[in-house]
């Protein structure tokens, strides 16, 4: 499996959607096979349009506010006593995560279409609470589903969409999270799919959703590419890129940009969710070898059990909880492109502490994944290596969870 | 040799009826029970579909979903389901039997295994929910060449176009889903509409037997008498999940609601 150059990732699947000739795809039931050629055909041409790219970018700059900060973390850096490390703040942008890119396309294009509702799902709460935020904007009314244990542990991403004026949808199925809120989402959107419009929330889904989900969150490394140059001169020799991987959108979005660098220069290391050290479930499926299958309309490595069945997942973060992981992803992987490896509850949570003492930053559990092992990492590096990790999240939504595990009050002052 | 399937509707035809087609979720509420459902409705129902269980279905409702959960949580496995049908087609005058899934199911299993264990075991035919046109061209061929009908479905979106090529490849059977729904919604169209929908596909492909599925009850069954055929899912899966809440037989009660489908259609 190769990745062509000079050639988006996202415009290198075959005419069926598949990258690599078997990752993606469009599994769906007949009835979506109409809104999703439409949005093809919409996102086709609106992709390369220019009037549309200004008002995405005008939008992106007065609106989400871009560019994210690229800091250095001095303290850190001397603590671990290794490889320089960075951060990209995309945590900076409206509303705390990268969520936001995608929804506000989303929302651009449903505005376009004449569609007066959008519909989303959401894990961790950011990707609803950003398109609760893009909808209110731009005047559409909005859904999202939401698994009830989620809705349990990250209740002011819940509080956000419902003050947004977005109707939150408990989905009490399976395991009650995620999976099952993207699945109810596909539902709704099977039944409704003549005026409602649907994001989903990460590079994953039938193979358009993740099309325009990468193509929004590249604005990250558009924008960590420019200041590498302004803050070095030029692209570092040696650059490595941590980002935690949940569906893998944040991710994709981080290290697009560089796809066409040789991998010994900037190397790109996705991070899983290992789950609670003690429980043999995770959310990990290109770390621990899952199989290839279909989950939510595309072909990918997933959990599941030998019948076909998707296996319940286990994390800390309910932004990573996710049984598959973008087919973009499974496609980096057996090109050979990124790497990726996992972190577990235990090890993200240490990550988050070890962070937050050193530094005036607060991510959330998803990217303390990935702070994670790149601390590790980082100890062995020369000193002229470069090491960024994607901040992309801010820990405020893990109030609770944090108070529970470290036994101390949340201070958002640190 | 004439198939199943297609007698099933001639037969329906020769009373002057829709061919009626009733599904269930194998092992819904144990493999044991479920076969004798499938044994007991085999007396009124023309075409029994067999639901292959799912944990992530996204087309699916949530009386169809408690079937499916029902039946994973009591183990389950696609090896048992293969078994049911076995034991189902060892009956007098079995019915035609058709199974209804997913992909990932069949992609698991194996393509070449599945259909050969569906040659193997009595099965007729396939639906599968998401595995849509185009993308289904090459193992409904296969499924052709081992004498299983591969179902292709139709819904309100499909275009015209869409529609010509899809029934073009498709096999005896056709299947027209009557509204934007997941399984179990409610019938939000007028029967008339739906069935100028229908008439449309006819005209465009009078040869095939089309059914259509999705809001057919009790209550909107004799509405439609002039389709080919018509399947009931949802209601039949709440009456099981009824009977167990209340303790009664689901084999009697939904035999009993399956007799009553067919009379309001003969
Ligand atoms: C802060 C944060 N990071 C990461 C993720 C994981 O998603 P993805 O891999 O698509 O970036 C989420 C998802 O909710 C999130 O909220």
């Amino acid at each position: 499996m190769k990745l062509k150059k000079r050639i988006p990732v996202i415009d290198q699947g075959d005419k069926f959607g598949f990258w690599g000739g078997k990752f993606g795809g469009n599994f769906v039931p007949e009835t979506l096979k109409k809104p999703i050629e439409d949005l093809e055909s919409q996102f086709n041409k609106l992709k390369n349009d220019k009037k549309f790219i200004y008002e995405r970018d005008k939008y992106f700059k007065n609106w989400i506010g871009v560019p994210t900060r690229f800091i250095k973390l001095n303290n850190l850096t001397t603590y671990i006593g290794g490889a320089q490390i960075w951060s990209k703040v995309v945590s900076d942008a409206n509303g705390g995560a990268h969520k936001i890119y995608n929804a506000t396309v989303h929302c651009l294009l449903a505005k376009r279409s004449g569609k007066k509702v959008i519909i989303g799902d959401t894990g961790a709460g950011y990707a609803g609470k950003m398109l609760s935020m893009a909808a209110k904007k731009f005047g559409l009314k909005c859904k999202i589903f939401m698994g009830a244990k989620d809705i349990e542990r990250q209740q002011p991403n819940v509080r956000a969409m419902k003050k947004n004026g977005a109707d939150v949808i408990p989905v009490y199925s399976g395991s009650q999270t995620l999976v099952d809120a993207v699945s109810e989402c596909m539902r709704y959107w099977v039944a409704n799919c003549d005026t409602t419009a649907m994001c989903v929330g990460s590079t994953v889904g039938p193979a358009i959703f993740v099309r325009i989900c990468g193509w929004s969150t590249s604005q990250i490394s558009r924008e960590l590419k420019r200041q590498l140059l302004d803050e070095f001169g030029a692209i570092p020799k040696k650059l490595k890129l941590y980002n935690c991987v949940g569906g893998g959108s944040s991710s994709f979005g981080f290290w697009n940009e560089f796809m066409d660098y040789d991998k010994k220069q900037v190397e790109f290391i996705g991070v899983e969710a290992g789950g609670p050290s003690k429980s043999k479930k995770h959310a990990a499926p290109l770390t621990y070898g899952s199989k290839i299958g279909i989950l939510h309309g595309a072909a990918q490595y997933v959990n599941q059990n030998s019948d076909g069945q998707i296996e319940e997942t286990e994390s800390i973060s309910a932004g990573l909880d996710y049984p598959g992981i973008s087919p973009l992803h499974c496609f980096l992987k057996d090109a050979k492109r990124a790497r990726y490896t996992a972190a577990s509850d235990e090890e993200a949570l240490k990550a988050y502490q070890i962070v937050t003492k050193y530094e005036n930053l607060r991510p959330s559990l998803e990217p303390s994944h990935a702070f994670s092992v790149a601390i590790k990492e980082a100890k062995k590096l020369s000193k002229d290596t470069i090491v960024v990790i994607n901040s992309c999240g801010d820990a405020y939504k893990d109030k609770k969870i944090l108070e529970k595990k470290l036994g101390k009050k949340y201070d958002k002052s640190n | 040799m004439t198939n199943p399937i297609n007698l099933a509707f001639k037969k329906a035809k020769e009373e002057k009826r829709p061919a009626l087609v009733t599904y269930t979720v194998a092992g819904d509420s144990s493999k044991k029970q479920s076969l004798e459902i499938l044994k007991s409705i085999s007396n009124y129902a023309d075409i029994l579909e067999l639901g292959v269980p799912h944990n992530t279905p996204v087309a699916d409702g949530g009386q169809i979903q408690t079937s499916a959960y029902r039946a994973i949580k009591n183990g389950i496995k696609m090896n048992d389901i293969f078994k049911i049908a076995r034991d189902f087609k060892k009956i007098k005058n079995s019915k035609p039997i058709i199974f209804m899934g997913y992909y990932n199911m069949i992609y698991q299993y194996g393509e070449n295994k599945f259909i050969k264990n569906c040659k193997t075991s009595g099965v007729n035919g396939l639906i599968v929910v998401d595995l849509p046109w185009p993308e289904n061209k090459f193992f409904s061929k296969k499924c052709k060449k081992n004498s299983i009908n591969f179902i292709q479905l139709l819904s309100p979106t499909t275009s015209k176009k869409r529609l010509k090529s899809i029934t073009k490849d498709s096999h005896d059977m056709i299947y027209y889903i009557s509204m934007l729904s997941t399984t179990g919604g409610k019938l939000k169209v007028s029967p008339k509409r739906i069935l100028n929908n229908y008439y449309k596909i006819k005209k465009i492909s009078p040869k095939k037997n089309c059914v259509i599925g999705f809001g057919i009850t009790e209550k909107t069954i004799s509405s439609f008498k002039k389709a080919d055929g018509l399947v009931v899912g949802s209601q039949i899966c709440k009456e099981i999940t009824r009977s167990l809440n209340n303790r009664q037989n689901p084999v009697i009660n939904v035999s009993k609601m399956v007799n009553k489908l067919k009379k309001k259609i003969s």
